[in-house]
């Protein structure tokens, strides 16, 4: 499988390194400088990148522009895009819990990709560039015209910001509002002008990385974006958060990385090595490599993170009322569309009582919970195929095999907080689409799992859509029982201590690894669950079936009924999934409105429709 | 008789600052010593040390005759030491009665540590299946955590279910020590029960404390309010630069020009001792 390139290959392997190192770094200045100044990690940053790429592409297209004129209308574009950004998703939620703006800035990137996407179609294009044509011999590689003004892009942007950083007197109050906020405003400086500037530069930068990758690359499509998020917070977090100098050298370090990666293993591993390299970075070092040691850890933040609320008492008589009403409606009604939309409901319910435990209860926001899906399914439509184990047998082991991988994946995380734990998630879902990706044995790669048998019980089949609607209810109504149980029993008072502050919590005897290890045992199972009857309903599994937009989904489900909100969870799920179906909205439309919701829940009612437990 | 505390030659330095320059310090068992001193003398550095939230870089913490120096937070919470924070820790989405109760958690006996996976796992099965000793002991701590609250007299009951976030700062202390108590420790560490506090709530806490001490309880307290530390302590440590200047009993350090020297700066400044005693208390 590994192949020793030669010599004179490495070479070429380690300009191409250096020079995606240098598109990243373009991606990671801008997030260090708005992590420096507003502490955020801005999930958004990819879309802006994604948007440059795209007014790019248009003013070549429609407009014939020559590059300088076409660079600079990105920057200009882009600048005034990252200024809306600040304005509408940011400014408005100073003062609010910590979680606020970086759930907004995701919400921000599902609208522009989405936008983006309506306007130029989900195909790919090409991005051609109108440089000459020649190429400078070294060694056995060659340079072209664009490697180089890609290297002049990038050390000429860094010396800008430093000049700007060190002799502008704006460039002052950026430092200055970096280092201590308050103070800055103490003493006059108009934060919220520096928060604009920062994000006017990095949002500039970022979107002259997107054009020049799709020139690069010659190919621009609109599902880009999130790769470039992880790409620049994974070079950022390597080099330390908000170090603007440590951002480049990360990046380089990241391209260089992913370079003699592909060289050694092939270019299917080249985003596996960026992720590896993440946790790794993340466990070993979470200030980053060039941080010195004893240092107080990144984000004390403890007990500030969820928004104090209570959760709305319901009526003792509506859940069950509502549960023994949904289980009677298949023979009210014969509505076949309504009973698979709301079958897809109830295992989106099962994803959000994992999610709502996780990241409610506990306070660990998890934004990779699509690889629990995945492992889940994998896990039994790979029982049910290669050791024909019965698919009633199959479904709770794959529950107990997501339980037991999950935890163990997440547990290198669980000393991390806060938005690193997002980030951690992040990258270990990304992990595990990419090992189903490239363990071919296992899983048949690219190609998926076909002929997945169908949901049954012994000498009971359940392919029928009411029987599916029920097996699914069912299930949904065991896991929310026993979840409901344990948040009675010692173990919930327990997780939310964890949650509102882990270092009380270990003063009194409380080990936080150890609740956490549970509660995600908890959500694993409940999420393989969910994962493995989707996979037997569909009978075809990829490593794209569970995309990180499932991950937000449920998130945006959490959050909607109220986090740690059980009720809370399964009527996010049923909006969400319910009434997009309603509305007969196209899918495009849909994840516009995923959003656009998400946005306006965490402006106006960040306890979400029931209240946060 | 052996020392329930044992201290010697704590050490703990960030960067060029010796936080703590070779302590020494003992506490007997149903003592009450208070540790005094200026802003930035190491006092809460201390009980960082000695409760596992902080590693020392040298020196000796005995807890009986076990050594809890570098042992995480919840293993020496474990062995029955309780404290209350600075600036107030309490789960701001918890109830009070809540609170309380995961002050009881080292006692409890579905948590049990046991082994590695297999503890956590039993914890699991046993919060799910809720059998009758779990459950026996769940009522029995909430019968006990009224009476803890029962000592902050009406200030607490009538809350006991609401949200911490919801108390007023005074009450947030009370719910501090209070779950501190739940603990059942032997040895209880005070940070500043009484910052924030208005002088009536502060003679309440006095009361409470005397009471604690009067049932044989060892107390270890930080406090700035030196009136309070001259009536309550046997015995009193005086902390400057991170190391002891003084120690004994209140009387006695009260006299001490070391320390009078420490909190109003040069004594030929102050005049003479009369004056910057009267001060201090």
């Amino acid at each position: 499988m590994i192949s020793f390139p030669s010599a004179d290959a490495w070479l070429d392997y380690t300009i191409n390194g250096l020079i995606v190192g240098n598109i990243y770094g373009l991606l990671a200045i801008g997030l260090a400088l708005i992590f420096g100044v507003s502490h955020l990690i801005n999930f958004a940053h990819g879309s802006v990148y994604t948007v440059g790429a795209y007014i790019g592409w248009a003013a070549i297209t429609y407009l014939g522009t020559p590059l300088p004129v076409t660079m600079l209308l990105v920057v200009l574009g882009c600048g005034l895009l990252g200024i809306a950004i600040e304005r509408i998703g940011l400014r408005p939620l100073q003062g609010s819990a910590r979680i606020a703006p970086l759930l907004a800035t995701i919400g921000i990137s599902f609208v522009l990709d989405q936008i983006v996407q309506l306007v130029f179609s989900p195909d790919p294009r090409g991005l051609a560039t109108d440089l000459p044509d020649w190429r400078i011999q070294i060694g056995s590689g060659t340079i072209g015209p664009l490697d180089l003004l890609i290297a002049a892009i990038g050390i000429g942007s860094a010396a800008l910001l430093f000049g700007f950083l060190r002799f502008t007197k704006l460039g002052w109050a950026v430092r200055a509002t970096a280092q201590d906020r308050d103070a800055a405003k103490q003493m006059g400086i108009d934060v919220d002008a520096v928060n604009r500037t920062v994000f006017a530069i990095a949002a500039a930068l970022g979107g002259l990385s997107g054009l020049l990758v799709g020139l690069y690359y010659n190919h621009i499509d609109p599902g880009m974006s999130f790769q470039a998020t992880l790409k620049g917070v994974v070079a950022q977090v390597i080099g330390g958060m908000g170090n603007v100098p440590g951002a480049i050298v990360g990046s380089l370090l990241l391209g260089l990385t992913e370079s003699y990666g592909v060289a050694l293993f092939g270019t299917s591993y080249r985003n596996l090595f960026a992720f590896l390299l993440l946790i790794i970075v993340l466990v070993l070092r979470p200030n980053g490599l060039f941080a010195s040691r004893r240092q107080a850890p990144p984000e004390p933040m403890t007990g500030t993170f969820i928004a104090p609320s209570r959760p709305i008492a319901l009526p003792r008589w509506l859940v069950p009322g509502l549960t023994l009403a949904a289980i009677v409606l298949p023979l009210l009604v014969d509505a076949p569309y309504l009973l698979q939309t709301l079958t897809n409901a109830w295992l989106y319910a099962m994803l959000a009582l994992s999610l709502t435990l996780v990241a409610g209860t506990v306070g660990q926001i998890s934004l990779g919970h699509a690889g629990l899906l995945a492992i889940g399914a994998y896990a039994s439509a790979l029982l049910a195929l290669r050791l024909d184990l019965p698919v009633g047998l199959s479904i709770p082991l794959a529950g107990i095999v997501t339980a037991a991988l999950g935890t163990l994946l997440i547990w290198p995380a669980f000393r991390l907080r806060g938005h690193y734990v997002s980030i951690a998630t992040l990258g270990i879902g990304e992990i595990v689409a990419l090992v189903i990706l490239n363990w071919e044995s296992l899983t048949r790669g690219p190609i998926g799992l076909s002929g997945i048998p169908p949901l049954e019980l012994p000498h009971l089949p359940l392919e029928s859509t009411t029987a599916t609607y029920w097996s699914a209810l069912a299930v949904l109504v065991v896991l929310g029982l026993l979840q409901s149980r344990l948040l009675k029993s010692h173990l919930g008072r327990t997780w939310r201590a964890v949650r509102d502050d882990d270092i009380a919590a270990r003063a009194y005897g409380v080990s936080p690894d150890r609740y956490k290890g549970l509660a995600f045992a908890v959500g694993g199972f409940s999420a393989g669950i969910a994962g493995a009857i989707t996979a037997h309903l569909y009978s075809y599994i990829n490593h794209e079936t569970f995309t990180s937009q499932v991950s937000i989904l449920a998130l945006t489900m959490v959050i909607l009924g109220g986090l740690g909100n059980l009720v809370g969870a399964v009527l996010g799920a049923v909006l969400l999934v319910g009434l997009p179906e309603l509305f007969r909205v196209t899918v495009e439309f849909r994840v516009l409105i995923y959003g656009v919701a998400l946005l306006l829940l965490i402006r106006f009612r960040p306890q979400g429709l029931l209240g946060t437990v | 008789m052996a020392a329930l505390l044992e201290i010697e030659g704590l050490t703990r330095r960030f960067g060029g600052l010796t936080a703590i320059d070779r302590l020494d310090l003992a506490v007997e068992q149903g003592e009450l010593v208070s540790v005094i001193g200026p802003n930035g003398a190491g006092k809460t550095t201390l009980f960082n040390l000695i409760t596992g939230h902080d590693q020392p870089d040298a020196g000796r913490i005995m807890l009986g005759d076990k050594s809890i120096a570098g042992l995480k937070p919840e293993r020496v919470a474990a062995l029955g030491l309780a404290r209350t924070f600075q600036h107030g820790r309490v789960f701001g989405n918890l109830s009070v009665l809540d609170n309380v109760l995961i002050g009881a958690h080292t006692r409890l006996k579905v948590a049990r540590r046991g082994l590695p996976i297999l503890g956590p796992l039993v914890e699991l099965g046993l919060a799910l299946l809720q059998p009758r000793f779990v459950e026996a002991q769940e009522r029995a701590l909430r019968r006990e955590v009224q009476e803890i609250l029962g000592l902050f007299g009406e200030r607490l009951l009538p809350r006991i279910d609401e949200p911490a976030y919801g108390l007023s700062y005074a009450n947030r202390r009370r719910v501090e020590i209070a779950r501190a108590l739940a603990l059942g420790p032997k040895l209880l560490l005070l940070d500043e029960p009484t910052a924030g506090m208005n002088p009536t709530e502060t003679a309440e806490m006095l009361v409470l404390i005397r009471q604690l001490k009067a049932e044989g309880l060892t107390i270890l307290l930080i406090e700035h309010k030196l009136d309070m530390v001259m009536q309550l302590s046997d015995r009193v440590v005086v902390m400057d630069d991170g190391r002891k200047i003084a120690e004994g009993p209140p009387d006695r350090v009260r006299q001490d020009p070391a320390v009078i020297e420490a909190y109003l700066g040069h004594r030929s400044v102050g005049g003479d001792t009369a004056a910057p005693v009267a001060a201090l208390s």
